[in-house]
Parts: C-alpha cells; structure tokens; sequence
C-alpha cells in the first residue's frame, strides 16, 4: 500500500516537472516574454548540444569543479584544524577566537578585492577566495563536533592514560565527524558560489565566466544552458558527499 | 594570568603595529598594504562625505527588498508543502533539482532581464533567501502538534483563518530562525553581487577603490561591510530575542 502510495507520488512528481518544462515550452513559444530573455527549453537544448559539441561543457566545468575542489580542500583541512584547537585548547580559545569573531560574518566576497590586490586575477586568487569563504561552516562544526565529546569518554580517556593525540585521533575527531560532515557540506555549496563569483570577476576560464559572456553577447539559450549546468554541477557534488558521508559514518547506525 | 580577558586582543594588536611599522618603513608593498593609519583616516572621511552611508543605504535597501520576497516566497511554499505530504512528494523533487543551482550562476540572467540597478540584485537575492526559508518552513510545519491541526479540523475552521491562528502562531518562532539565516544570506549575496557588477552599494565601493588603486580605502571599506554585517546580525537577534521568544513554547521546542 505504502509503496503504491509512492509510486504514485514518483510518478506525480515526474509529471509536475514535466508540466513545468512544457508551460515553459508553451510560454516561450507564445512569446509571453521576449524570446530574448526567455528561450524555449528546446532552443536551450538545442544551445547546450552546440557547446557540447564546441567542447564548451566538460572543459569549463572541469576548471571550475577543479578551482572549487581545491578551496574546498584546503578550507576543509584549516576548519578541522582550527576548530578543534580552539575547541580542546584554553589558550588557543582565549587568543583566536575574539578575531575568527569578527572575520566570521564578513561576506566572502568582500575579500575579493583585496585578494585581487594581492594575488591579482589568476587562479591563486580564486582558490583563496574560496578556501577563505568555505572555512567557517567547517571550523563551526569542527569546533561543535570537538566540544561535545561525551564527558564519560574524556573521562574513560583520562582512566586509560591515552595520550592527547590517540585521544584527538581515536575518540574526539570521531565523536566530531558528524559535526564536521554538516560543516563540510555546507562548504561545498559555498565553494561553488564563490568558484563562480571568482570566475565572473576575475575573468577564470569556467563556467561562471561562460555564462557571464553569454550574456554580453545576448545568447540567452547558452546562458540558460550554461546555468543549468552549474546546478547539475551542484547538485552531484552535493550528492557525492552525501554517499561519503553516509559510507564514513555507517558505525553510527550500527552502534545506535 | 596579567593579560586576562583581553589576550584576545592580543595578536590582532600585535599585527596591526607590525602592519604600521611595515608599511612605514617601506617593508610591505604600500599599493595593497596601506597603513592602517591611512585606513583609518580614508574611512573617517569617506564616513563624513556620506558616500560611505549612501552605499550602506543602498546595500541594505536590497538585501531587504529581496529578503522580504523570498521570505513571503518561501513561506507561503512551504506551509502547503510542509502541510500536504502528496503536494510535498509532488513538487519536491523539482525544487531539490533547482535549489543546487548557486544564486551567484543568476546574475548574468538577472542582467539579461533587468539591466543594471536594483531589481536584478534584489531578483538575486531573492533566489538566494527562498531556500532557507523554505526548508525551515516546511519542517516547522510538519513539527506542529498534529492535535492543534485536529483542534482546527473539528472547528471547521476556513483555511485562512486556520493558516492565521494555527499554523502561523505554531511555526512562527522556526521560520523566523531561516529568516535569520536568510537575512545573512541576503546581504552576503547584495555585496556579492555588487562586487562582480552591480554598480552600487558597498561592494561596487570596494572594487572601484581597489580598482582605482586606493587601497587605504578599500581596507576601510572591508572594516565597514564587516561592521555592517555585525551589526545587522545582532540587530537580528536582538529582534529574535524581544518580540519571537514569546511564540516558542517553553522548553516543549523540540530538536
């Protein structure tokens, strides 16, 4: 009966996205919106088949996946560091914290102009863009994930005399891990915002940019195509973490 | 411990002299690394000048606008998405299949559309605050007593008044959690968008000044959108805190 009830649903749910698609087709066709803003879903297709075919597609979307993997890596890495210092440590607490308070809530991209000051508009600059901008969520849930280590394990640790870093390794960053993971996620998205931004601004092969040069040009259909590319981007990054992490953390289903 | 609760001052003291003595002795590159003395002073005057506060306005005009329509947006989707699981299963996968695409990838077409100025910012930054909201929505919903909904069925309460008295009182106090997020979000996108190239607000500022080689004004432009992004977060949860507290029930908020 259940399974019934979802098929259905499923089979719902295809037919919506479908009558989207089609009420676009129809919109477009009847000109509702000038067509230069607003290509048919076929002119679309029609437009991604072409930078398929020009080789505009995988390249691009190999730089920016690339740049924004990069980022996404270091940021990741510095997150998981920092937050479980500042979260196991007193004094590294009492010194850093007050300054990842202020830098935390500047936006991103507002350190794009200095970073192209610096580094200019290359792809050093991006990456730092990036790693910058990915690393709060992490360093949140890292710093989260660390301090609530269950006091009876500190206190089991402290019993078998385990050493700080078989401690860090062996019951914290796994206690974290979940902490982390949401973090991490988060990240990804973020990533990819500003892998485009950086992109747009700084002139980075990708497809940011070939989006935003669509646009000069007023090739609507490979604007959109070009667009729906970026959420196709996101949306497996996305879902390859999710398997990731359901893989990582299958002894938390297994131990609860 | 001498240094007390102010070793959190410490090393961000400690670089800002490094940072004066550096630059004045010609050690740091002076066309990135002005000195913070100039920093300070290019933000005292652009502050006095009002091209500092004109910006400000404009910036947070925008993220406003666009955050009131994606909040109302995202709301309205979710209480019947959050309400009815048939609707949820039914337009779910299509909002999970647009929701990947970054609000960033919008602005050559919000371009396309509107041209330069503030609609296709606030188009933008109304992409971008949907989401929160949304998602925050729909599961505040479905977190609602389901007693209260029955409550509402053996009244024969209309929709509407069953939306007003019911629904909205019940999940008022987790919407405006998204809300909160999607206030961030609003102006992180507003500055985002001006920086790539929107010509207003507080990141148009900040590039045209690195651009036109001040970056004393720059580094205080950056001090400022970090100040002003403080501030509005605490305005928020100093908001949160006088006026949503009385909708959540006592300690019965659960997760």
């Amino acid at each position: 009966m259940i399974s019934r009830r979802g098929i259905l649903l499923k089979i719902g749910a295809v037919i919506f996205a479908a009558a989207v698609i089609y009420l676009w087709q129809l919109a477009a066709d009847a000109r509702l919106i000038s067509p230069v803003f607003f290509p048919s879903p076929t002119r679309t297709w029609g437009a991604f088949l072409a930078m398929e075919e020009r080789g505009d597609v995988w390249w691009p979307m190999a730089s920016t996946a690339l740049r924004m993997f990069y980022g996404w890596v270091l940021a990741s890495l510095a997150g998981i560091v920092l937050g479980g210092a500042i979260a196991r440590s007193g004094p590294v607490r009492a010194y850093l914290e007050p300054l990842l308070e202020f830098l935390r809530p500047l936006p991103a991209s507002a350190i794009i102009p200095p970073a192209i000051l610096f580094l200019g508009l290359t792809s050093k600059m991006a990456v730092t863009v990036i790693a910058f901008g990915a690393l709060w969520p992490v360093l949140l849930g890292a710093y989260h994930g660390f301090r609530s280590v269950p006091p009876q394990l500190v206190e089991m640790a402290a019993a078998m005399r385990m050493k700080s870093m078989a401690f860090i390794w062996k019951v914290a960053l796994p206690n974290a891990l979940p902490d982390i993971f949401a973090g991490v996620r988060v990240s990804l998205a973020i990533a990819l915002i500003l892998a485009v931004v950086t992109e747009m601004q700084a002139a980075q092969t990708g497809l940011g940019f070939n989006i935003l040069m669509a646009q000069r040009s007023f090739r609507s259909p490979e604007l959109y195509a070009g667009t729906i590319v970026l959420g196709i981007l996101g949306f497996f990054t996305n879902y390859a973490l999710v398997r990731a992490e359901k893989h990582l953390l299958r002894w938390r289903t297994l131990t609860r | 411990m001498k240094l007390g609760r102010y070793r959190g001052a410490l090393i961000p003291l400690v670089l800002i002299v490094l940072w004066e003595l550096g630059a004045a002795t010609g050690v740091l590159p002076p066309d990135t690394m002005s000195r913070p003395s100039e920093i300070v002073v290019a933000g005292w005057d652009a502050l006095l000048d009002g091209s500092l506060l004109l910006a400000t306005a404009q910036t947070f005009q925008t993220a406003l606008i666009g955050l009131a329509l994606g909040s109302c947006i995202g709301m309205v989707i979710g209480i019947f998405v959050g309400l009815s699981p048939i609707l949820e299963g039914i337009i779910g996968p299509t909002l999970d299949t647009v929701r990947p695409i970054p609000a960033v990838a919008l602005i050559p077409l919000a371009l396309l559309i509107y041209g330069f100025g503030v609609r296709m910012e606030v188009l933008v930054i109304t992409y971008a605050t949907v989401w929160p909201v949304l998602i925050v929505t729909i599961s505040a919903v479905r977190g609602i007593e389901p007693r209260l909904l029955e409550v509402a069925q053996t009244l024969e309460m209309p929709t509407f008044s069953r939306m007003r008295r019911i629904v909205l009182p019940a999940a008022l106090a987790r919407i405006a959690v998204g809300i909160r997020v999607s206030a961030g979000v609003a102006l992180v996108v507003a500055v985002t968008v001006e920086i790539v190239l929107n010509p207003q607000g507080l990141g148009y500022g900040m590039i045209i000044a690195a651009q036109s080689l001040r970056p004393e004004l720059m580094w205080a432009e950056l001090l400022w959108v970090g100040f002003a992004g403080w501030a509005f977060n605490t305005l928020l949860s100093l908001i949160d805190r006088r006026w949503l507290r009385r909708y959540q029930p006592g300690g019965a908020e659960g997760r």
